[in-house]
């Protein structure tokens, strides 16, 4: 069995933390200055412009993109014939998460849900880490991380509907979703489906839906349909950057599709900001 | 579209000539205050205590900022989504403030308010932390340290970038924005 140093990890972490929070990824980049030349609005093509000029510096002086540094969030496949050795993953993960927030001078947004007390001087900084764990076969552990921020999960909404719903209910909820959202999950934004499962399933499924990369097609032709339906209809809502008209709202849309009971159709709608900070990373 | 230069603290006479859609770059002093500290104000105010600091012609600005790298004066400083303030901005704007910088749309009583006291709603672009940081040269807590992010600080600015969503004439950049884009 092949064994991965605890120490190793809490590095890795750390580091994929820290080169996130300043690094807007090239797939957010490439399409926001696509979207700079087709955007009709003056108004909303300053706001792009903005947000690309916040990313040249946020990169060349090691500046966090945004202030709202986000949960830190983990989906973590791991080899049936791997282990950690000194320690558990989980721990090396959330360790990492601490080390990454507090060395790259980010925010410690995790707060107890009553009295709102900020949990860095009891719990950790910017702890717990949200962590979803996987086994798969091999001997690595593949580490998919997001910095996500308080403003899009905000708006993010799930139900569960009759199966009589069908694929226009889901188009036409997902587009309600993001409809009532307007400007304050800081479009333009990538919107993360996840159908079908369980109540959770469906939930996590969105998630997970917003880490594929812009401008990927969806590998299934029919919820890959789905998604420029839907993303048709929500650029035609007009709500543009930062909501202040526009002719792009929403940069993609992502489907995770699951079976599910026959009774139910789940479904999931998990928006993501412009600062879309994600990476993944192989040991 | 028009641009203004405009220093703080303001005026009706400054509010008065925008109109939603205008930007604006602001100069001068800002308070920062999330809901925490809005809270508080609103409580001393409803007592008729004094605040921590002059509220008339103030620009409040919705941010809680990353910790600072050394030698800088404060972090990334984008603000935050502004709806959780709604119960208390009418009555910051009641006593003498004269306008709040953040992101998202406000509820029918600010901008009310906004129309009432010659109050301005800037929106500053969400997620641009690292430009509207730079912007900031001075930063000082001044009130409820204990709030961390959420504490109230005096922040000098030049050239601080914003839009106006909703004027002092009940104008909504976000419902005339979307209305004009909107393909039905």
């Amino acid at each position: 069995m092949r064994e991965i140093e605890f120490d190793t990890v809490v590095k890795t972490v750390r580091d994929l933390i820290i080169h996130c929070s300043t690094d807007l990824p090239e797939d957010m980049y490439n399409a926001l200055k696509t979207s700079v030349e087709v955007e009709k609005s003056p108004v909303a093509k300053a706001v792009l412009e903005q947000i690309l000029d916040n990313a040249h510096i946020a990169k060349t002086e090691e500046r966090p993109l945004c202030q709202d540094t986000g949960l830190a969030v983990f989906f973590v496949r791991v080899g049936e014939e791997v282990r950690i050795k000194g320690g558990l993953l989980r721990d090396a993960i959330n360790m990492g998460t601490e080390q990454g927030y507090k060395d790259g001078y980010l925010r410690a947004s995790t707060c107890h849900p009553f009295t709102r007390a900020n949990l860095k001087d009891t719990i950790g900084y910017n702890l717990p880490a949200i962590i979803h764990f996987d086994l798969v076969a091999g001997d690595k552990i593949e580490i998919e991380y997001a910095a996500k921020g308080g403003g899009s999960e905000n708006v993010s909404r799930a139900r569960v509907f009759p199966p009589a719903a069908g694929k226009e209910g889901i188009i036409e909820y997902v587009t309600e979703v993001v409809s009532d959202a307007g400007g304050n999950p800081c479009p333009p934004i990538v919107v993360g489906v996840g159908i079908g499962g369980t109540f959770e399933k469906a939930v996590i499924s969105s998630k997970h839906a917003l880490f594929r990369d812009i401008g990927t097609e969806n590998p299934d032709e029919e919820l890959n349909e789905m998604e420029q339906i839907m993303l048709e209809k929500i650029n035609n809502l007009g709500i543009g950057a930062m909501g202040m008209g526009g002719t792009k709202t929403a940069m993609a849309v992502h489907i995770e599709s699951n079976p599910c009971h026959i009774a139910s159709l789940p479904v999931s709608v998990n928006i993501q900001c412009h600062s879309s900070r994600h990476a993944h990373i192989t040991l | 579209m028009a641009t203004y230069h405009l220093t703080t603290p303001l005026t009706s006479e400054d509010t008065r000539q925008l109109k939603a859609g205008d930007v604006v770059y602001l100069s001068g002093v800002l308070y920062t205050a999330r809901d925490a500290a809005h809270k508080r104000l609103v409580e001393l105010l409803d007592k008729g205590e004094e605040l921590p600091f002059d509220l008339e012609g103030s620009v409040i600005y919705f941010v809680g900022p990353t910790p600072p790298k050394p030698g800088d004066p404060i972090g990334s400083a984008g603000p935050t989504t502004s709806y959780r303030m709604d119960s208390y901005s009418p009555t910051m704007l009641a006593n003498g403030s004269k306008g709040m910088i953040g992101k998202g749309k406000r509820n029918q009583a600010v901008i009310d308010a906004c129309q009432e006291y010659d109050g301005i709603y800037f929106g500053a672009t969400g997620g641009a932390g690292a430009l509207l940081g730079k912007r900031i040269k001075s930063a000082e807590v001044i009130a409820y340290p204990e709030l961390g992010p959420e504490a109230v600080r005096r922040i000098e600015v030049e050239d601080f970038p914003v839009t106006v969503i909703n004027d002092t004439y009940g104008n909504d950049l976000y419902q005339m924005g979307r209305e004009q884009y909107e393909v039905k």
